[in-house]
């Protein structure tokens, strides 16, 4: 059976990836359209950016996390002199991780979403007296309906799978930075294969149904290079 | 009369715009040429779509844009229609909700319920207005999008190659709308096409455009007709002309109609006396003659006189007469212009053999 420690890294768990996958949600959106619409020569430069999470090692990424949000990095120095103190191994740290580490998740279905809404549309719809704020409202969202289901379902379980950076940033606090994946490491380590089994058996029961749905529902669902 | 100053310029790599029109404020002036020759541009800069960065426009005393006091009306605040050559309906609506997306955000709601009920009668799709624009075929969508544009009591209606998407089919199913429209709008239209057949059957103006220039700009029959444009040579060349039903031979199955002061005569035509025509003449059924001739078997013979004469390498010549004051275009060969020793000013009679009416 699951203990309250399992519990609670369970908790922690959905906490991050629910926080991470509405910022991803926030942030992700302008990016996405940007990369969609422009032609500035930014554009390769910026895809390029965004996808590096695809093909870095998650200890990569966490090492110049680890580094940046230090006491002596840049960032760190930053909220320190805010008197918020370092944001390695907190909450907040982890979410900041997590966000950049499912970044492309969130960005690609969206980017290839609005990238089928021709330009066209977008040009009938100010013919028709719609601002370009309220074509984005009224017209772009409606229709990226599905690309926004699939990049939040692939961002939050894109989270909940994260395991090398969080190893790297956030430690293995409990109730703070400790989620799901570490907690089976821990169990393992010491030898716990039982509460290892309970919260691996839960992992990959949540991972294979939110997949299926999204492959059910979907009329069109995410293709391999969008998974990985 | 008051007109549409439309001037703009603008470059891209391989094309460049430059014109300099006076548009005229009511009828459907029709923007033809090529593709590449800037029509579509043209009219994307009217809309607003595209910013010409030298550009001036103005209608009904609104400046929609002058580059030289960089003011610019965006797309969305015009009182504009915009009809693109593919459908463009909203997929996620319904066919009643693309028609309200426009009059939903007008700041000044101007649509009543009669002229949303006219609107739908004239362009028949009182019986789509449930449906998903996926379950309408091309002609049906493209008069809903007709509609969407109209509801919205435009200053200035923008058609850029409505029909060019579909098939011959559809395009006859979807002109008489066009040509109902045409004769119920009072606003200006602005419609690109590169089709003759609709700028015989659709234009009161026309502009003929050519790589981003304008090479004639003038009513219909005139610069149809002018000789040095490649209208006249086409074997297709035809001439139009605007007239009124006066009267029916119903014993001959012939009607009457006026044009000026001659009268042509038409198979039967089943349209109240008063009713105006648009008749198109191929210059290929147009012969020509010294004097009346009294004992032929055709019944439209009218004086005219020999404006140009044009030859081709292909033993054809292209005829410009003048019949009263409208224009007309005869091909015949250069054999038969040589024996009857045709020239400039010379006062004949034509004979027109056919005679096809566009609604």
């Amino acid at each position: 059976m699951l203990s309250p420690a399992d519990l609670d890294t369970l908790w922690l768990t959905f906490k991050v990836a629910s926080l991470s996958t509405f910022l991803l949600l926030l942030i992700g959106t302008p990016i996405a359209w940007w990369l969609a619409r422009t032609q500035s020569p930014a554009k390769g430069f910026i895809n390029a950016l965004i996808s590096l999470p695809l093909v870095l090692p998650p200890t990569v990424l966490g090492f110049y996390l680890l580094i940046l949000m230090g006491p002596n990095g840049a960032l760190g120095k930053l909220t320190n002199a805010l008197d918020l103190g370092a944001l390695s191994f907190t909450f907040t740290g982890l979410v900041i991780a997590s966000v950049l580490y499912s970044i492309p998740f969130v960005v690609q279905p969206l980017q290839s979403a609005f990238n089928s809404i021709a330009q066209q549309t977008l040009e009938a719809a100010a013919t028709l007296r719609a601002s370009p704020l309220n074509t984005f409202l009224s017209v772009v969202l409606p229709l990226s309906k599905s690309g926004f289901l699939t990049a939040g379902i692939l961002g939050f379980t894109h989270t909940v799978g994260e395991f090398g950076v969080v190893l790297m940033i956030g430690g293995n606090i409990p109730d703070k930075t400790r989620v799901v994946s570490v907690q089976i490491y821990n169990h393992v380590e010491a030898l716990e294969y039982t509460q290892a089994h309970w919260l691996a058996g839960c992992l990959l029961a949540f991972s294979f149904s939110v997949l299926l749905v999204l492959y059910t529902v979907l009329k069109t669902p995410p293709q391999v290079q969008q998974l990985k | 009369m008051p007109t549409l100053p439309a001037r703009f310029k603008l470059a891209y790599e391989n094309f460049a715009l430059d014109v300099d029109l006076q548009l005229p404020s009511t009828g459907v002036t029709v923007l033809f040429g090529p593709s590449g020759s800037g029509k579509t541009t043209l009219l994307r800069c009217i809309a607003g779509l595209e910013k010409a960065p030298i550009g001036y426009f103005e209608i009904k005393g609104q400046c929609w844009q002058d580059s030289t006091k960089k003011h610019f009306i965006p797309t969305y605040q015009r009182n504009l229609g915009y009809v693109f050559q593919e459908a463009n309906l909203f997929p996620h609506l319904s066919v009643m909700g693309n028609l309200q997306f426009g009059v939903k955000r007008q700041t000044c709601s101007t649509v009543n319920s009669s002229n949303f009920q006219e609107i739908i009668d004239l362009l028949g799709i009182e019986h789509l207005l449930n449906r998903k624009p996926d379950r309408l075929s091309g002609g049906e969508k493209q008069r809903v999008v007709i509609a969407r544009a109209l509801l919205l009591k435009p200053d200035l209606l923008l058609m850029d190659e409505p029909l060019a998407a579909l098939d011959q089919q559809r395009k006859q199913e979807i002109l008489p709308f066009l040509i109902r429209l045409h004769q119920h709008l009072s606003i200006p239209v602005i419609y690109v096409t590169h089709s003759q057949a609709e700028v015989a059957q659709l234009a009161d103006t026309l502009v003929v455009m050519q790589a981003g220039k304008v090479v004639a700009h003038g009513n219909l029959t005139d610069t149809f007709n002018r000789i040095d444009l490649p209208f006249a040579q086409d074997k297709g060349a035809s001439s139009v002309w605007q007239g009124t039903l006066s009267s029916h031979e119903t014993n001959y199955h012939l009607s009457c109609v006026a044009i000026n002061d001659n009268t042509l005569s038409l198979p039967l035509i089943t349209a109240p006396i008063g009713t105006k025509l648009r008749i198109q003449i191929y210059a290929r059924d147009v012969s020509i003659t010294l004097s009346a001739p009294t004992d032929t078997s055709i019944l439209n013979i009218l004086p005219a006189v020999i404006k140009e004469i044009k030859a081709d390498n292909t033993g054809q010549c292209t005829v410009r007469l003048q019949v009263d004051h409208q224009s007309l275009l005869a091909h015949i060969t250069q054999k038969s212009a040589h024996l009857l020793n045709l020239k400039a000013e010379l006062m004949v009679y034509v004979q027109i053999k056919g005679t096809s009416l566009l609604g």
